[in-house]
């Protein structure tokens, strides 16, 4: 009987692990996306089921109040959390996701002690390290994202300094453990100095360099499951924890790839503050002001259009009257498309997801290489938001801090409407030439309140 | 663990890992936020781990970690799961959109979530 038991078990495993690579699969492709995600959701209802039916289980009265609570929230966010939050809520998620590790790990050195061997030891104490800082990591980082703390990079002198000598003392606390299992307190001390190096890993971090710390943050909670996985030796753990530990490294390097930056230098570069003083060396010229109805205009009359999204449509929730605008000017006649540049926004994706729900058709949204050699016969590129993805220094100025980024090349097209809510400088600090180009207009004021007077205009052109 | 169990789990490891590279490197840019969410909901995952301390007569300390271990991982799997869901939803083909304009009617308005 204990047999079939086990044999159970590890079967509702295997499935779980192999239906979670097929959904990894399906996600190749929109039209099999959700297909993909289904055969998942079976594979963890599987997975649970089987564990359920483990034999160290004495009591269930803690497990359903768990699932019950859990599920609960869950279900609660899944429902009413907005697109626009969708940064927060995933930086939110690693949060739960690490701690539930940490907290497993804890449990177990708790209970077992010095008697887990060095092995389970080394594995354990990797996954509470991990743990501990990612949650702590991923609060701060929601912390930003939700405005609750700002945005700028928080720096101040020998932080390097501090941050490594904190990293060094986590490390060292570890190889005490390890060579000593039975010291409980060195232990604690590692999580807690765990916990604190995960707040100062994020401090020094712009918003604008979100998309690489969400995805590395991700990639650390996949590695902690995994740790897990070593730790209990359970293989199903294991794979599900590297594949996402792996998707979460594989989202970074293309996210550092697209701002042409190493990954050591988003995390210790502090990017912005240093930044400033270097670009102001003389931007001159005037910014033009466009009126509404030369905008109108310009659209309206138009072969094609190219939209650009940055943040700022998602700060000002103004995908849907994006989408109205573009409606309005392809029953015109007017050719519309969207450039989507890989760090618009503030994770990987971002923009996609909120085009798509304000139900733009995915074959209308382009990747950067697809669509700039387009720009040159673009008639209007409308700029949303966006500021450093679209900075032609980054392409003409080797002086620039952001030189060599990939851009949407949205100075070549034939003329550029700028929608931005103040004169002030992007995120990073960096003045763009564009908007002090001849062909640029801008609009000022809020993109959502613009774009719905534009739609109006366009109409009565 | 003992070390003879360390090499097969090593094995799963980095097969896992090379899948895994295999695999998603082919997610095309457009699904990069699902497809953090739904890496998210399966790295809940630790669910598993989760349950048997919450579930198994330890002391009460073992057991209440358990507890917030398994309302955090279900958390991550319920919403994450649910969420990747309502985004994929959205992705529509440029005839399906016209489809459901028809049916509606009326343009989107900035209702939404």
């Amino acid at each position: 009987m204990e047999l079939y038991r086990t044999l159970f078990i590890e079967f509702s495993y295997l499935v779980a692990s192999i239906l979670f690579i097929l959904g990894l699969k399906g996600m190749s492709h929109p039209e099999t996306a959700r297909r993909g995600m289904h055969l998942a959701e079976f594979g963890m209802l599987m997975a649970v089921i089987g564990t359920l039916l483990h034999h160290e289980i004495v009591s269930y009265e803690w497990i359903i109040a768990g699932l019950l609570v859990g599920s609960t929230i869950g279900a609660m966010m899944a429902i009413w959390v907005p697109m626009t939050a969708m940064p927060q809520r995933t930086a939110l998620s690693h949060a739960f996701g690490a701690f539930a590790a940490a907290l497993v790990g804890i449990a177990e050195y708790y209970q077992h002690g010095a008697a887990l061997g060095q092995v389970t030891m080394t594995a354990l104490c990797f996954e509470v390290m991990l743990g501990a800082l990612t949650t702590t990591g991923s609060l701060m980082a929601f912390s930003k994202l939700q405005g609750l703390v700002r945005g700028t990079p928080m720096t101040w002198k020998g932080q390097n300094v501090f941050n490594m000598t904190l990293l060094a003392a986590t490390i060292g606390c570890f190889v005490y453990v390890l060579i000593v299992p039975t010291a409980a307190t060195i232990f604690y001390v590692m999580i807690g100095l765990a916990f604190v190096f995960g707040i100062m890993l994020v401090l020094p971090i712009g918003a604008a360099d979100m998309p690489v710390v969400m995805s590395l943050l991700n990639s650390y909670a996949g590695l902690a499951a995994a740790a897990t996985g070593f730790a209990l030796s359970n293989n199903v753990l294991i794979i599900a924890g590297t594949l996402d530990g792996f998707s979460g490294f594989i989202l970074s390097i293309l996210m550092c790839r697209a701002m042409n930056r190493s990954m050591t230098n988003v995390l210790f570069g502090a990017f912005g503050s240093a930044a400033t003083a270097a670009s102001t060396d003389g931007q001159q010229g005037d910014m033009r002001e466009i009126s509404l109805d030369d905008a109108a205009v310009q659209l309206a009359y138009a072969n094609q259009v190219i939209f650009v999204p940055g943040y700022g449509m998602a700060n000002a929730q103004a995908q849907h009257i994006v989408r109205e605008l573009a409606e309005t000017l392809e029953k015109r006649g007017v050719s519309v498309k969207y450039a989507i540049h890989p760090v618009a926004g503030r994770m990987p994706g971002h923009m996609n997801v909120l085009l798509a729900e304000a139900n733009v058709p995915y074959s209308s949204l382009y990747e950067l290489e697809q669509i700039n050699p387009e720009f040159q016969s673009t008639d209007v590129a409308v700029v949303i938001g966006a500021n450093d993805v679209v900075n032609p220094d980054a392409r003409d100025n080797p002086k620039s801090p952001i030189a060599g980024m990939p851009i949407l090349e949205v100075d070549r097209a034939r003329s550029v409407i700028v929608l931005k809510r103040g004169k002030g400088k992007g995120f990073a600090g960096i003045e763009n030439p564009l908007f002090f180009k001849d062909r640029t207009g801008m609009l000022y004021g809020d993109a959502k309140d613009s774009l719905t007077k534009l739609v109006q205009a366009v109409q009565h052109a | 663990m003992s070390l003879e169990a360390l090499i097969p789990a090593f094995y799963v490891f980095a097969l896992a890992a090379f899948l895994g590279y295999q695999v998603i490197s082919r997610v095309p840019p457009l699904l990069h936020t699902p497809l953090m969410s739904a890496t998210n909901a399966i790295s809940g995952i630790s669910l598993v781990g989760s349950i048997v301390i919450a579930g198994a007569g330890g002391t009460m300390v073992a057991r209440i970690l358990g507890f917030v271990a398994v309302t955090c991982a279900t958390i991550n799997v319920v919403g994450g799961f649910g969420i990747t869901d309502r985004m994929l939803k959205m992705f529509k083909r440029k005839d399906a959109v016209a489809v459901k304009d028809k049916e509606t009617g009326v343009k989107n308005n900035g209702g939404g979530a």
